[in-house]
């Protein structure tokens, strides 16, 4: 009986996001003008797609939320990493070897990040606003502020429409996200260490006082969070075939904007993955629908940005409720 | 002029929830006395100095300045209708300088620009008048001495032409130079004709400066008159009254072998050196003013503060305490005396918060136990009859006495051989409160070891084998408990004096 009761409640916790993005397909596919195109798979298809960066990112972003804190480096980081991983493979070193560049990479950014805020003791914010700076001079200067062009290998084949072999459906790229959203959702809700995650979050005092290494727990989760910025990268890389260090300006508050529609609180403590990806995709499919209605560019800002608003107020009266 | 009655409080009653913290409190200031005002922890000063700045309102009873009715509708009304709180911890912006922060809110203007040479002027005029013309008007406030920084809050209550002062513990965290300058300033507003109401703990000042006191005792008057007619003596005993006798159940337990001991501990918040033993099967209470330190002492030997100097030892193993983690690993437990902010994650589940120390123990490589978590925590809400719908339930729903119960639960949970416990009761009903007193006697018949931090005498007698006594960080006396009687902790812990 506790167990419905709990499940329950989590799955009223995913209602207003849910129904968010329910809202959002079915005003589309009403629209007379798109409504042939909109539902389509190749459409869905090329949405999943474009959310893989984002959906990437969030993945750790998410868990930093949860932890208490932000991570504004996060866009900039991805950006070093995709730069990193064209300038690998033109040294010559195989694919998969730069791909490995580009994610360790953000994990050492992410890492760098962990450590300045537990042992400068300074907050979140400030740490991450200069890395989001460092981080993107780095990717200017190693790219020599232009474009790095490199050849055509197997790992731009991460991010296509219709995927070799046929049977994979939709691309590699949505199957890597996939799969770490549930590895990502399953180390929060069924590890020591998310739990130990969410206590931090909660209350750092309290965490401290039952004996967890709370600076331990940070610097594991902007690293992880790093990692998935690394991973990010190589798909913006195997996207665009370029490593462009200019990429993704400002996306880290496209990525910190779905966590916050997915129910996560910026104070910590709440948030949930699956949240998070639907916080995404709401965001994609109104940019989809947008385009496809060829309403300009400005209108999806200020429907997304009236989204935020509400997804959190309503949050917040939830809360009040309970 | 000086007999008028200048503040009257006629029949003021508050409370809060079921609380009933001040019962129909009478109280008057003249013009030109220093007014003591006087009573334990909780009686209810705290609450009238915050009805009389305007902070609270009564729920019944009139106030009246100079015969008229004063009503503040909140602290900046009370302080244009003359009267002024000097909190004990200032409140003052560290970053703006000492003129800045005297003239805040009171600036001398023309057509909304500052007119630096008017408020200048006022200042000077006024560190003048307190005998501290060297306070230089621009320097930040952060750069000042406590004792400096509690001029300027007085400054700032002299410029707005505050006739009555309430100061809050004002000595609590001056030097003795410091306490000295201060009554001088307080002997110099006295002739100016400013009524001072000062709250104080120590009875030793309160005798030296005041003219008249009023003690308060579970929120009604308990006594007043003037100072020389009564005693120190005759003062503790009007605080601490004749309490009716509690039942304080004790379960036997027979202290043995020594199992923690620390010698020389000093930290970070503890800046004077500790030494302290502790036996298995005892229950070792700790009595003393708010600020003298037993709290900190509590967290240094947790961990939770920095130590600086000496070590502990416990079961013969010595260690310096540097973080919970290794505490908890010891035996160490320590209950919060603050559940809301530090001692629950009230936005946590029941069970997560009862196994946050011991997670591990719910968990197969890495991966937690979900099902055996809960049913430890089920088990512990049926052990401490927690009222909880469910060990799923979000703490901050369940009531005082039961959240309390879930924070010491875990302690009992982890193992724990030494319970390190600030203030376990405040705030919980009596039947918590009971069944708390209770779980402490079996610990100590289970040779486990109590530090008992409390600001209620009564548990401290009736619970403790021994009582430690702290006054301004120092640890005074350590005797047992049979030795001590109220009215003697009492002076101990405002003295800092054995008797």
């Amino acid at each position: 009986m506790n167990k419905t009761r709990l499940s329950l409640k989590r799955i009223a916790g995913l209602l207003g996001p849910f129904v968010g993005l329910i809202l959002v397909i079915s005003i589309f596919s009403l629209m007379p003008e798109v409504s042939d195109r909109f539902l389509r798979l190749a459409n869905i298809r090329s949405v999943a797609t474009q959310s893989v960066i984002v959906a990437l990112s969030a993945l750790g972003m998410t868990l930093i939320i949860i932890s208490g804190g932000i991570d504004l480096s996060a866009a900039s980081n991805l950006a070093l990493s995709c730069v990193l991983v064209a300038f690998a493979i033109n040294l010559g070193l195989p694919p998969v070897l730069a791909a490995l560049v580009g994610v360790a990479s953000g994990g050492l950014i992410g890492f760098l990040n962990g450590f300045l805020i537990t042992r400068l003791r300074l907050v979140p914010f400030i740490v991450t606003l200069g890395m989001m700076g460092i981080a993107r001079g780095i990717a200017k200067w190693v790219a020599r502020n232009q474009k790095i062009d490199a050849p055509l290998s197997w790992l731009n084949e991460l991010m296509v429409r219709s995927p070799r072999p046929f049977w994979l459906v939709v691309s590699p790229g949505i199957w890597i996200m996939i799969l770490l959203s549930i590895i990502m959702a399953v180390l929060l809700r069924k590890t020591v260490f998310g739990r130990h995650v969410v206590a931090v979050g909660s209350n750092e005092l309290t965490a401290r006082l039952c004996g967890i290494r709370t600076d331990r727990v940070k610097i594991i989760v902007y690293s992880l969070s790093g990692f998935f910025c690394g991973l990010a990268g190589v798909t913006e890389f195997s996207r665009l075939t370029v490593g462009d260090p200019t990429v993704a300006m400002g996306l880290e508050l496209d990525i910190i904007a779905a966590v916050v529609i997915g129910g996560g609180s910026l104070s910590g403590g709440v948030g949930s993955i699956l949240g998070t990806l639907i916080g995404v995709f709401i965001m994609a499919f109104l940019r989809n629908g947008c385009t496809m209605m060829g309403w300009p560019n400005y209108f999806q800002e200020i429907i997304i940005g009236a989204i935020i608003v509400l997804a959190v107020t309503l949050d917040r009266l939830r809360h009040r409720q309970e | 002029m000086t007999d008028e009655q200048f503040l009257r409080l006629i029949s003021i009653s508050k409370s809060f929830g079921n609380n009933l913290v001040l019962d129909s409190v009478n109280f008057e200031l003249r013009k030109g006395e220093v007014h003591a005002l006087l009573g334990e922890n909780g009686a209810g000063k705290s609450t009238l100095v915050k009805i009389l700045s305007g902070a609270y309102k009564p729920d019944s009873g009139r106030m009246s300045v100079a015969g008229v009715d004063y009503r503040p509708s909140s602290p900046l009304d009370g302080l244009e209708k003359g009267i002024a709180v000097i909190y004990q911890e200032l409140n003052l912006a560290p970053h703006l300088t000492v003129e800045e922060n005297i003239m805040l809110g009171q600036e001398e203007n023309r057509f909304g620009f500052v007119d630096k040479k008017r408020n200048r002027k006022t200042i000077m005029q006024v560190l003048e008048f307190l005998h501290h013309p060297e306070i230089s008007p621009d320097i930040p406030v952060r750069k000042l001495t406590v004792g400096a920084r509690q001029i300027v809050e007085i400054a700032r209550a002299l410029v707005s032409r505050a006739m009555i002062l309430v100061m809050d513990e004002p000595t609590s965290s001056l030097s003795q130079e410091d306490t000295q300058r201060l009554f001088q300033i307080i002997r110099k507003l006295k002739d100016e004709d400013v009524g001072i109401i000062h709250v104080s703990h120590f009875l030793e000042e309160v005798v030296e400066i005041a003219d008249r006191f009023t003690v308060l005792r579970d929120g009604k008057v308990a006594g007043c008159g003037n100072i020389s007619e009564t005693s120190i003596e005759g003062l503790i005993q009007m605080m601490i009254g004749q309490r009716l006798s509690e039942l304080f159940p004790r379960i036997p337990h027979q202290p043995g072998g020594v199992l923690l001991s620390c010698r020389d501990i000093e930290g970070k918040t503890m800046d004077k050196a500790v030494t302290l033993e502790l036996c298995r099967g005892e229950i070792l209470g700790v009595a003393g003013l708010v600020g003298s330190g037993r709290t900190e002492f509590l967290r240094t030997l947790f961990g939770l503060d920095r130590l600086e100097k000496g070590v502990v030892v416990v079961s013969g193993e010595s260690f310096k305490p540097k973080h919970p983690e290794e505490s908890i690993k010891r035996g160490l437990g320590f209950l919060s005396e603050d559940r809301q902010t530090e001692g629950l994650a009230v936005r946590m589940s029941l069970a997560d918060n009862l196994t946050l120390s011991q997670l591990r123990f719910y968990s197969r490589k890495g991966f937690l136990r979900v099902k055996k978590q809960r049913q430890a925590a089920d088990e512990w809400v049926n052990k401490l009859n927690i009222k909880a719908r469910s060990a799923q339930q979000v703490v901050f729903t369940l009531s005082g006495g039961n959240q309390q119960k879930v924070a010491l639960a875990r302690l009992l949970h982890q193992e724990a051989e030494v319970f390190l416990l600030d203030e376990p009761t405040r705030g919980i009903d009596v039947m918590s409160k009971a069944q708390i007193y209770e779980i402490m006697g079996r610990l100590a018949s289970q040779d486990k070891s109590v530090i008992f931090v409390s600001s209620y005498l009564p548990e401290l007698l009736g619970v403790s084998d021994r009582i430690a006594v702290f006054h301004r960080g120092q640890l005074v006396e350590a005797r047992p408990a049979a030795y001590w009687s109220e009215a003697s902790l009492m002076k101990a812990a405002i003295t800092g004096k054995e008797s």
